[in-house]
């Protein structure tokens, strides 16, 4: 069988990067919100594979976007 | 202040113009001005913009369902019917379709394309066989392969046999001569259980990915060869040796979610919507595109824009009642003593009540003085 493929490869999957306890406090109070009122993304997720996340966590998401290049996007794990 | 990227495009411009610091300036300021004015202020209703900016132009949309895309003889679904299926989140396409870009090394003439075509498509076994028969006497079926497709598909009488035993179990599987005998392991045998056999054995798979009826390689302007498939199949796709697998693409949303993530479904969505706009001459700002895409994707699944999807979990029972089926949200909230708290718009003009949106946003906060009353 051949080697399987890294869907983080794919260019439709963007960079996903798993923000630290401290990086989270940080984005919370930067737009004042709770945790709830982030968009979610499961924790089976195919492309948080290699990231090992926990619910709760929070992962940022560096998009190309036509509009301004690169933006930042953020999502919290969640169960189910 | 601007963002980086028109930054470094407005330096470039002012590099190029050579003017003095002082104009420079003056641009600069001019351009940052236009830019804050651009800005979507809080309270603006951009979801009724958005719903605007996608239904006029697409009252003007062919209402042509199908049309064969080029010399290509494949039918895809485009135009209005095709954005719906977008916005709903329909399981499937109607009509699944997938782009495999060959790596070049592969692609040296367009007979090895043919070649690796021909390998993905699927091939069953009632496609390179002369006869399938039942044999009524013997109680069995007999499969006559045809050689001269097999030898075209490159698939050896072997593959066909190994492919048999592992697919159908609990029978017993000849070679005779010329042909392939099937017959049941039980003794006695009734003719219907043969005839569900023989139907059961013309779907054998024998090589190819699942789902994909019809091939088709096509050379694009930068000289690349790309198959076009008829079917999607995501999955199998990326454990194709010769093919480019970052750069795979399907129509199917729902498989790029179960296989490569949100993310990439959101883009898929988002590249889905803006081909069919373009193909029909429309030209709706993609920053619409992409709040409807980001709205679909918030919960990590993708949820259409219906009364299932992201309409029915809107939490107010009003503003659920006055999207479809009214009655039904509005019989079932009371039997469950739902609460509605006039947070959102819709509710609010039921009411006959200002709604939270622009001015109507914020409240007033006014700071009491200190000390005792008069």
């Amino acid at each position: 069988m051949e080697t399987q493929f890294n869907i983080t490869e794919h260019f439709l999957v963007p960079e996903h990067i798993k923000l630290t306890e401290e990086e989270k406090t940080i984005l919370l109070n930067k737009y004042n919100i709770t945790i709830k009122q982030l968009p979610m993304i499961d924790i089976k997720d195919p492309a948080l594979k290699d990231l090992n996340p926990k619910v709760g966590e929070v992962i940022k998401i560096v998009r190309w976007s036509p509009t301004s290049k690169t933006t930042e996007f953020y999502r919290v794990v969640v169960d189910g | 202040m601007l963002p980086e990227y028109l930054n470094e495009r407005v330096s470039k411009a002012l590099k190029r113009e050579k003017l003095g610091l002082k104009d420079q300036n003056e641009i600069l300021k001019k351009i940052e001005q236009t830019y804050e004015n651009a800005k979507i202020s809080p309270g603006e209703a951009i979801g009724v913009i958005t719903a605007e900016s996608f239904g006029e132009p697409s009252t003007q949309m062919t209402l042509n369902v199908f049309h064969f895309a080029g010399v290509a003889e494949m039918q895809v679904t485009v135009g209005l019917p095709r954005l719906v299926e977008i916005f709903d989140a329909r399981k499937r396409p109607s009509t699944p379709e997938m782009k495999i870009p060959i790596k070049p090394k592969y692609a040296k003439t367009i007979e090895a394309v043919r070649q690796i075509a021909m390998s993905v498509r699927e091939t069953k076994l009632v496609d390179i066989s002369e006869q399938i028969v039942i044999n009524v006497a013997k109680g069995n079926v007999e499969i006559t392969l045809d050689r001269k497709k097999m030898r075209d598909l490159d698939i050896k009488p072997k593959e066909v046999l190994t492919k048999l035993i592992e697919g159908m179990k609990g029978l017993d599987v000849k070679e005779g001569e010329n042909s392939i005998i099937l017959k049941p392991k039980d003794k006695e045998t009734v003719l219907s259980e043969v005839y569900k056999l023989k139907e059961k054995a013309k779907e054998i798979h024998i090589r190819g990915l699942k789902g994909v009826t019809h091939v088709l390689p096509i050379k694009n302007k930068e000289g690349d060869y790309i198959i076009h498939c008829a079917g999607s199949n995501l999955k199998e796709a990326l454990l194709i040796e010769e093919a480019e697998k970052s750069r795979i693409t399907t129509n199917d949303v729902f498989e790029v979610m179960d296989i490569l993530g949100v993310e990439a479904a959101r883009a898929a969505i988002i590249n889905e919507a803006v081909k069919v706009l373009r193909d029909q001459g429309i030209d709706v700002d993609i920053r619409h595109i992409m709040f409807l895409a980001d709205v679909m994707t918030r919960t990590g699944k993708i949820k259409g824009i219906t009364r299932t999807g992201i309409t029915g979990e809107k939490e107010s029972v009003l503003a659920r009642a006055s999207f479809e089926t009214p009655l039904k949200h509005i019989i079932n909230a009371s039997l469950i003593g739902e609460r509605d708290d006039l947070n959102s718009v819709v509710e609010n003009v039921i009411l006959n009540q200002p709604v939270p949106l622009g001015t109507g946003l914020p409240g007033v906060i006014v700071k009491l003085p200190k000390g005792d009353k008069k």
